[in-house]
């Protein structure tokens, strides 16, 4: 499963994050790393589009499209 | 003296811990080339000596994508050309926040350079549970580690003994920390190394912030959210517009009552129109800004501060987005519609830098309040007072169509502007919503003070240059002693208007138009008693004056003229006090000049347009 099909208030554990290479870089260094928890929050009005993800004890958004490079298990 | 650097993620509290080291004693520029803030400041202890403290922008990683991360990176790594690299650095985490922070302090290790680690918000971490065994994680990263409250300069003097031994010839090796050699180059391996530390270090974990979790179930909550959104927007706009105007009305006042003062002192001639039209009418035009400044930083200041900023712009992503804005534009834009001014003074919160040029270059296009004398003029005389439909007046709805239609072309001129001149990969949202905090004070008035004093300095030595300019073309040379016309048709504003004469015809417009245009640039206001002078219309107060100048230009002007000088000044740049921010804030006249050359021939296609369309439909 992707993070960005997530639904909002669900959680899962990160396996793999990946994407051209200075999103991926941006991602990872926001600690979307591999083993890393992540929790759906928030959403924003109009299309729940972007998305509010707590990650490694930060409260992070990010839109749908880009977080589809997270791979999830849950 | 030496040199100590900053370094730390954005929201970790630095430039707090930077204010309490320095007390407030900054220079603040910009880093040479780029429009980066350059802070730099003087920590002292007594009797024990002093550092220089230079606050790194706040970024996640070294690797440079960013002007911002590039900065950071080519000052720590000492290759920003006319910068000194810094003798050691003071990393900064934040305590309620170490899994993710602490990843930054690794890849600072790489540097080999002396390092103290300075753990922000130690207050807040201890009051959600944190448990660290300090010793551990001193031995863990090979780093003294200095617990701090940036906020209440806790942990202040304790931080600047360590800089100073760091930068002690006979201590620094002992500050270099542990060699993670290639563990610091790679993310994964840093936050794995971080983990491993953080087992060994932590006691009890810092809980989740129930607070800041239950504040945002409403103000991110779809419904809710959006309404806390319009209201935050509502009190901004207030602010700025209406707030503004008592001060702004006081500091005008005060400057025509030293204007008369001196000039009864001077008595009149050459030096009386120098000192007081051109010099305090200048310094005037420069102040009469500071009361929408310094609200409306101390509005963007809070919302900051709390954390509440990066909210507002998750909210307003989609809908600025469509256009190609950041979600933090709509701030900036907002202001804009009270003054231009403080608006390109705030997109200093978009990072992107083809973000950022594309509001700046669009926020004058906002109906700035500058307009409504103009509007008022044009539209008493030339739109009949009529009611067109359920008591609506017509001069009410062509007042609205001319805001409406500004708002318009500004999000069509920055949806062509991110498609052509600052095209590129659509910047990514990738947004870290801080925890809620009460601002601090000193910070917010710290800020303010800065913001007033960048102005005054930059954008006010530009401003008040100019008037005097304007001033000189208006005033010289002298009207002959039998002058039959108003003494400004003598001028060199006289001759540039009717030079300009062939140019602005087709667009409806006399030589007249074209001398109030000189001294209008002052201010887009000035226009209206700029063709009070050209006309030669004189009332006993401003709104007497401003009523027979309506009347005069009704009977001279055709509809069609009125309404393109209407429309011009939808468009028009018709300030240089904004040229001069937009000159301050991108470092380069480039784009001031860009924008003056893109505004000016929008307004003559529109005014084209607008005075060709009457003239057919019979209003010529």
């Amino acid at each position: 499963m992707k993070l960005g099909e997530m639904k909002c208030g669900s959680a899962a554990k990160i396996i793999r994050t990946s994407g051209p290479e200075a999103l991926q870089t941006r991602l990872l260094e926001m600690g979307f790393v591999e083993g890393s928890l992540v929790e759906v929050l928030f959403e924003a009005p109009w299309g729940s589009d972007p998305i509010a993800v707590r990650v490694r004890g930060s409260l992070v958004a990010l839109r749908r499209n880009e977080a589809n490079w997270i791979e999830v298990e849950s | 003296m030496s040199l100590v650097a900053l370094a730390g993620n954005p929201n970790c509290g630095k430039t707090a811990l930077f204010n309490a080291m320095t007390g407030g004693r900054q220079k603040v520029g910009n880093y040479p080339g780029v429009t980066v803030e350059r802070k730099e400041g003087v920590a002292n202890l007594d009797n024990r000596g002093s550092i220089r403290v230079l606050d790194l922008p706040g970024t996640y990683s070294l690797s440079p994508r960013t002007p911002d991360e590039e900065v950071t990176h080519d000052v720590l790594f000492g290759k920003l050309a006319g910068e000194e690299a810094p003798q050691a650095i003071v990393a900064v985490a934040d305590a309620t926040n170490l899994e993710r922070s602490l990843g930054f302090v690794i890849e600072l290790t790489q540097l080999k350079k002396p390092i103290v680690l300075a753990l922000n918000m130690m207050d807040l971490a201890e009051k959600r549970g944190l448990k660290l065994d300090l010793k551990a994680l001193e031995r863990e990263l090979g780093m003294k580690v200095i617990p701090t409250v940036a906020v209440d300069g806790q942990g202040r003097e304790d931080l600047i003994e360590r800089s100073l031994e760091m930068l002690s010839q006979v201590d620094r090796s002992t500050f270099i920390p542990h060699d993670f050699s290639e563990e610091a180059k790679d993310v994964h391996a840093r936050f794995k190394r971080v983990d491993t530390i953080l087992k060994a270090s932590i006691q009890k974990q810092v809980a989740r912030s129930v607070i800041s979790e239950k504040i945002d179930h409403i103000v991110l909550h779809p419904f809710w959210g959006s309404l806390v959104l319009l209201v935050v927007l509502a009190l901004v706009f207030q602010a700025v517009f209406t707030w503004s105007a008592t001060p702004t009305e006081w500091i005008e006042g005060g400057v025509a009552w030293l204007g008369t003062q001196v000039g009864l002192f001077l008595g009149d001639g050459v030096l009386k129109s120098l000192v007081v039209d051109g010099i305090i009418a200048g310094v005037g035009g420069v102040v009469v800004f500071l009361p929408q400044i310094i609200l409306l930083f101390l509005f963007v200041l809070l919302l900051e501060d709390s954390g509440y900023m990066a909210r507002a712009a998750f909210l307003m992503d989609r809908v600025m987005g469509s256009v190609g804005l950041h979600g933090r534009a709509f701030i900036p834009l907002l202001s804009s519609f009270a003054c231009a001014i403080p608006g390109v003074m705030a997109t200093r919160t978009i990072e992107n830098r083809r973000d950022r040029l594309t509001t700046i270059l669009v926020a004058p296009l906002m109906t700035c309040s500058a307009r409504l004398p103009v509007y008022s003029l044009l539209i008493a005389a030339f739109i009949p007072n009529k009611s067109v439909f359920l008591g609506l007046g017509l001069q009410g709805l062509v007042l609205l169509s001319l805001y409406v239609f500004a708002v318009v072309t500004a999000l069509a001129v920055a949806y062509v502007f991110k498609r052509t001149l600052f095209k590129g990969e659509k910047p990514i949202l990738l947004l870290e919503l801080p925890t809620y905090k009460i601002p601090s004070w000193k910070s917010v008035l710290l800020g303010l003070r800065e913001r007033a004093g960048l102005f005054i300095k930059r954008a006010g030595t530009v401003i008040l240059s100019i008037t005097v300019i304007l001033w000189f073309l208006s005033s010289y040379p002298k009207a002959p002693v039998n002058a039959t016309q108003p003494a400004i048709d003598y001028s060199y504003a006289g001759k540039i208007g009717h030079a300009i004469e062939p140019l602005i015809q087709p667009i409806g417009f006399d030589w007249r138009v074209g001398i109030a245009f000189i001294p209008g640039f002052a201010a887009r206001e000035v226009m209206v008693s700029a063709l009070a002078t050209v006309y030669a219309v004189e009332g006993k107060d401003e709104e007497a004056t401003a009523q027979s100048l309506g009347d005069t230009l009704a009977k001279n002007w055709s509809l069609a003229t009125g309404l393109s000088l209407l429309a011009w000044y939808i468009l028009a740049p018709q300030c240089l006090s904004t040229l001069a921010v937009v000159r301050r804030e991108t470092n380069s006249w480039k784009w001031a000049l860009f924008m003056l050359v893109y505004m000016t021939a929008l307004a003559y296609l529109l005014s084209f347009v607008v005075y060709r369309v009457t003239i057919a439909l019979g209003g010529g």
